[in-house]
């Protein structure tokens, strides 16, 4: 078990800036998800981490020693690819045995810790046969199995479910969950898919442009995204922005007002599809519906606030039509305020 | 697919078969049968006179010592090479067309290019005679020296040849994902390990190609040889080539030709066997 301190790390290719200085905290046996879009830098991060990229600059501790110029082997961690990488010329239960022989584990203690490897996911029964013989999901359990086998301090995960297809990432996810929890590992996640990163971290790191823009619980990235970046990449549908003026702590929409934090300023409100509640014509924000999607669980209603898009959440019995002009409740307490110039949620009063 | 157009395929490859029964098995079969007739009617009349030369166990034996050696070196010369190319981050294909200029060049000329190196006047011995190392011109290339002038040959031959299992071997390391790599250093593997256990195992079906095509090659060596040492160092296709035109023994030296053939089908054979990779065990 070991902690692990990102520390201004800084990576350039070539005179193109990947990692903009970095610094991160991951707690002893805590799972953090790197969440971003494809770019952003979290896999250069997760390669430095791993040791497999130079940073140009930084620090990387684990479990207090600095990893920084040690080669991957020397840093007492695993890693679950994204393409598995799981080889090919070896059965199943030599590819989960490799980090324990290259330890040069005697032959007994291979076997007990593959064996309950190998348990954890559910891969006893093929353990002699060879990966070509096994389903993408079969695969990726080997892969992790592999990882957990060798007990390390440190697990780093490269979106190691974005090759499954839906329904078996889904499985897969829940899994996982459930076998790190057990296995208590201090885990690096990297993902694109937000729902693998809120279903799974306990804290999630939202990277852009190679810097971490919020660093939070999942609901609090949810609910109180620092950035305009981090409100219209999390939740689906993303975050509305509605540019309104705010003079003299209140912001007027229509013939609504709303409270907000700062006067005289040009801001934007940050308002979740779901946190509106429907009124009728004539009360609350105006919302003019240009389409409707029923979508089982509930409606999705896309049309614009004041001449600017926006989608809502409705409930799925809602009696709404396309063309209609409905009022939007909202409570002022579940807003989010951004500044327009800066993209940066304003601290609330 | 309607039926009537399953003539097609057989027609698409048609001129290719017709290509090869006229220029490859016609002449095939009729050495074979050269080989096999003397006089009138089926003989091994031309195998015993091979056999009873005095040249041919010296052949036979300068041929596979010639194949021995030149072949698990030039596979290890471009291992090392292959792994050393695809490790530059910068001129890789100039280093890559450099190394590869050799294929470019008939071995016949291969042969008088080092010729002119190693002869009695050549580059060699002039270099060491002005450093004050010899007298006077020393043959490195008479049969007085022999293990100078097989030494030589197999210096031309890896000069040479090397550049084609290079050319297979890092197409074949090309094809091998570095995340298997990169995976085997995350659990603790040495550069070494990484290579023995990882990529020489990956690259077995590229090293198979390369080992079938070299050794064929080096039992048909020729050129060089002729070129560096005449008849000196008696090797089965220069056999070949001294009963077909100096002694005007067609028969003798389809008996060569079939030999040689024997044996590269025989090398293939085992190449096959030993170096298969099973289907499950492919990436």
């Amino acid at each position: 078990m070991a902690d692990i301190v990102i520390d201004r790390v800084v990576k350039e290719f070539g005179t193109f800036r990947a990692l903009q200085g970095v610094s991160l905290t991951v707690n002893d046996g805590e799972f953090v998800a790197l969440l971003g879009p494809s770019g952003c830098g979290k896999t250069t991060l997760l390669r430095i981490i791993a040791g497999l990229e130079t940073q140009t600059s930084g620090r990387v501790v684990i479990g207090g020693q600095d990893v920084s110029n040690l080669a991957p082997r020397k840093r007492g961690l695993a890693m679950v690819f994204q393409n598995y990488a799981v080889f090919p010329h070896m059965t199943v239960f030599e590819n989960v045995a490799f980090g324990l022989r290259m330890q040069k584990a005697q032959q007994e203690e291979v076997k007990r810790k593959v064996e309950r490897a190998a348990a954890l996911l559910h891969i006893e029964s093929y353990l002699d046969r060879y990966p070509a013989k096994l389903s993408g999901g079969q695969r990726q359990r080997v892969a992790v199995a592999r990882a957990l086998a060798v007990e390390p301090a440190v697990l780093l995960m490269d979106e190691p479910l974005s090759n499954l297809d839906a329904l078996l990432r889904l499985e897969m996810r829940t899994e996982l969950k459930a076998v790190l929890r057990e296995a208590g590992t201090t885990t690096i996640y990297v993902t694109h898919d937000q729902t693998e990163a809120m279903g799974l971290a306990d804290r999630i790191a939202v990277m852009y442009g190679g810097k971490i823009d919020q660093i939070g619980s999942p609901l609090e990235i949810y609910a109180t995204p620092a950035t305009r970046f981090v409100g219209g990449f999390i939740g689906s549908p993303p975050m509305n922005f509605i540019k309104v003026r705010c003079s003299q702590g209140m912001a007027r929409i229509g013939d609504a007002t709303l409270p907000c934090p700062a006067t005289g300023k040009d801001m934007e409100l940050g308002l979740r599809g779901e946190d509106a509640s429907l009124a009728p014509n004539g009360s609350g924000i105006p919302f003019d519906i240009r389409v409707v999607e029923p979508m089982g669980s509930h409606l999705l209603l896309t049309g614009s606030i004041d001449g600017q898009p926006a989608r809502i959440v409705a409930p799925p019995i809602a009696k709404v039509n396309a063309g209609e002009r409905v009022g939007l409740t909202v409570d002022p307490a579940r807003v989010t305020w951004i500044d327009s110039i800066t993209g940066r949620a304003i601290a609330r009063a | 697919m309607p039926a009537r157009t399953s003539w097609i395929p057989y027609a698409l490859i048609a001129p290719s078969v017709i290509f090869l029964g006229a220029l490859f098995l016609v002449p095939l079969v009729q050495t074979i049968w050269l080989s096999f007739s003397a006089g009138d009617g089926f003989s091994l009349e031309n195998y015993q006179r091979m056999a009873g030369d005095l040249n041919f166990s010296l052949a036979v034996r300068n041929t596979f010592l010639l194949t021995l050696v030149v072949v698990p070196l030039q596979v290890v010369l471009a291992l090392a090479m292959a792994t050393m190319v695809t490790k530059l981050d910068r001129g890789r294909d100039l280093a890559l067309w450099v190394l590869t200029i050799p294929l470019g060049i008939s071995d016949l000329a291969a042969g008088l290019a080092w010729l002119a190196l190693l002869q009695n006047t050549g580059y060699l011995n002039s270099a060491l005679y002005a450093l004050g190392l010899i007298q006077g011109p020393v043959g490195w290339l008479s049969q007085e020296t022999p293990w100078a002038l097989f030494f030589a040959i197999v210096l031309a031959e890896l000069w040479r040849a090397t550049a084609i299992v290079l050319v297979i071997l890092i197409a074949g390391l090309q094809l091998i994902p570095k995340e298997f790599s990169e995976a085997a250093e995350i659990f603790g593997a040495k550069p070494w390990t990484r290579f023995m256990r990882i990529t020489l195992p990956l690259l077995k079906p590229s090293l198979q190609s390369a080992l079938i095509l070299r050794t064929v090659l080096a039992f048909e060596v020729f050129a060089v040889v002729y070129a560096l040492g005449g008849r000196n160092f008696p090797v089965l296709a220069g056999e070949a080539y001294v009963w077909q035109n100096d002694n005007q023994n067609y028969g003798v030296a389809a008996a060569y030709a079939v030999l040689i053939m024997a044996i590269s089908l025989a090398a293939t054979a085992v190449y096959l066997r030993v170096l298969r990779t099973r289907p499950e065990q492919l990436p």
